[in-house]
């Protein structure tokens, strides 16, 4: 008989923590393990608190395990969970996250009493008329007049943003901001972008030549892979 | 095998009834067999529009509820031989009309005359669904007002989702001087917003209004600018290229002769 293998393995960094549960053993012998081994290791109470990652390697945990694991690391142990990450992605999950992440083209032109919702990026090649409506919950990008509303990032996403090829609506809406249009008639503008600023605390209009400093991920997707 | 072509608007009061009279007429002038119908029940106004109220004696519902025949309702016009009216009821409950009923009218009109043309009730309800339902085109009547470009806007959207080819457009009641300061919408932002082929530009003539109270609809003058319009309007139907009316002329007219008394504009 070989000797048992160690299911949970912790090791040191900088950052605290890191704590690799084996892959190939089951979920309950993990967790008995895990109890004595966090118990054993867990900081004295005058000591600082510690983050914990916790690595999964190619070990799938649904919310109700993560829950768990986190019970057993927090709790009354002086640990704080930092992240726990797999390497598995279910299936609709990530068929969740490409189309999150994709961009609906849609052709046509919006016009007043309609609406146009999507998930992730919508490009609309057409108009936005008076009283026409589109959402998505990532950015909008529109090839022609947006003179209805637009509502980007409609999850509560407030990195998104609206761009334009003319820029004249009567609401624009991100996650869970809104501005409107004033009250005196205006001309609109070209080639400009709507986005949340956050030492305004508002929503502004900009130059589409000063998005790259503003956002440095066009993409969703690759925000929803660096945020996990 | 004729057209059918319905003419709506969504908001009220921008001169559908008046086009439809006059486009029908424009047509009539032009030896093509036109047949109208109103499907505004309980506010019809086309048979006054066309001076024909007093020989009203069934209309469009009594035929969908088959007390008489298609023919018997159908209004010789006083002026054209080939120029018919089918009136709307004005008693009964509108909800007689069904686009079912519609559809057989407008079939069974399409066999006897070149060119039906529906006057449509405003709103975007059940009457708006009548007259549409044997269309085979439509014509959106706007005004250069901001509430019935809105109106427009909404209808052509919902006649996008029919099968019936897009809707052509006519801007009603334009001033020209009212459009020159900047107070009225301009036609090209009109039609940019809205997004559809211009067919036809009309101006706010005095004469229009003296000739729906005459009961006889505008296009039978000669002269007047709306008359031309609604003329060029037809022509366009039948597939004839005809410039847009220009809105200048008038002015010039006036100060060439301001001129010739040697005044300054």
């Amino acid at each position: 008989m070989l000797e048992k293998k160690q299911l949970i393995i912790i090791k040191g960094t900088r950052e605290g923590l890191t704590l690799f549960i084996d892959e190939s053993c089951s979920f309950e012998e993990a967790v008995i393990e895990l109890k004595d081994k966090i118990i054993a290791s867990r900081p004295k109470r005058d000591e600082p608190l510690v983050s914990v990652k916790v690595k999964l390697g190619n070990r799938y945990l649904d919310e109700a395990q993560k829950d768990q694991i986190g019970k057993i690391i927090g709790g009354e142990n002086r640990f704080i969970i930092h992240s726990i990450q797999s390497d598995v992605v279910r299936r609709e999950d990530a068929l969740r996250w490409q189309e999150d992440s994709e961009v609906k083209t849609i052709n046509r032109i919006v016009r007043s009493g309609q609406v146009i919702e999507v998930n992730g990026d919508l490009l609309l090649v057409g108009d936005v008329n008076p009283g026409g409506k589109v959402s998505s919950t990532g950015n909008i990008y529109i090839m022609g007049s947006l003179q209805g509303i637009a509502h980007a990032g409609s999850d509560g996403d407030r990195d998104a943003f609206i761009a334009a090829s003319y820029m004249n609506p009567s609401q624009l809406r991100i996650a869970d901001y809104i501005s409107r249009a004033p009250d005196y008639e205006s001309d609109g503008v070209y080639m400009e972008c709507g986005l949340i600023d956050e030492t305004q605390d508002k929503i502004i209009i900009d130059r589409l030549q000063a998005l790259p400093h503003k956002r440095k991920e066009l993409s969703g997707f690759e925000r929803r892979m660096q945020n996990g | 095998m004729g057209e059918a072509i319905v003419i709506t608007s969504g908001k009220g009061g921008v001169g559908k009834t008046t086009t439809t009279a006059n486009i029908g007429t424009a047509l009539a002038l032009m030896d093509k067999k036109v047949c109208l119908i109103d499907t505004d029940i309980g506010l019809r106004n086309l048979d006054v529009v066309m001076g024909l109220e007093n020989r009203i004696i069934f209309d469009v519902v009594d035929v969908i509820q088959e007390r008489c025949q298609l023919k018997q309702a159908l209004i010789r016009d006083k002026r054209f031989e080939h120029l018919t009216l089918l009136p709307a009821a004005q008693t009964s409950d509108k909800d007689t009309l069904t686009t079912d009923g519609m559809k057989k009218i407008v079939a069974e009109l399409k066999q006897e005359y070149d060119y039906i043309i529906i006057d449509c009730p405003a709103g975007i309800e059940q009457g708006f669904q009548n007259a549409i339902a044997g269309a085979d085109r439509a014509i959106v009547v706007t005004t250069p007002e901001k509430s019935s470009v809105r109106d427009a806007d909404r209808i052509i959207g919902l006649l996008e989702q029919t099968e019936m080819d897009p809707p052509t457009l006519v801007i009603n009641r334009i001033r020209n001087h009212m459009m020159k300061n900047g107070d009225m919408l301009e036609v090209d932002e009109i039609t940019q917003v809205l997004s559809i082929d211009l067919i036809g530009i009309v101006i706010d003539d005095d004469a229009v209004i003296k000739a729906t109270n005459n009961g006889e609809p505008v296009a039978v003058h000669p002269n007047s600018k709306a008359s031309i319009a609604y003329r060029n309007i037809a022509r366009r139907i039948l597939g004839e290229t005809v410039p847009l009316q220009s809105l200048e002329e008038e002015k010039g007219m006036f100060q060439r002769v301001k001129r010739l008394f040697g005044m300054r504009s």
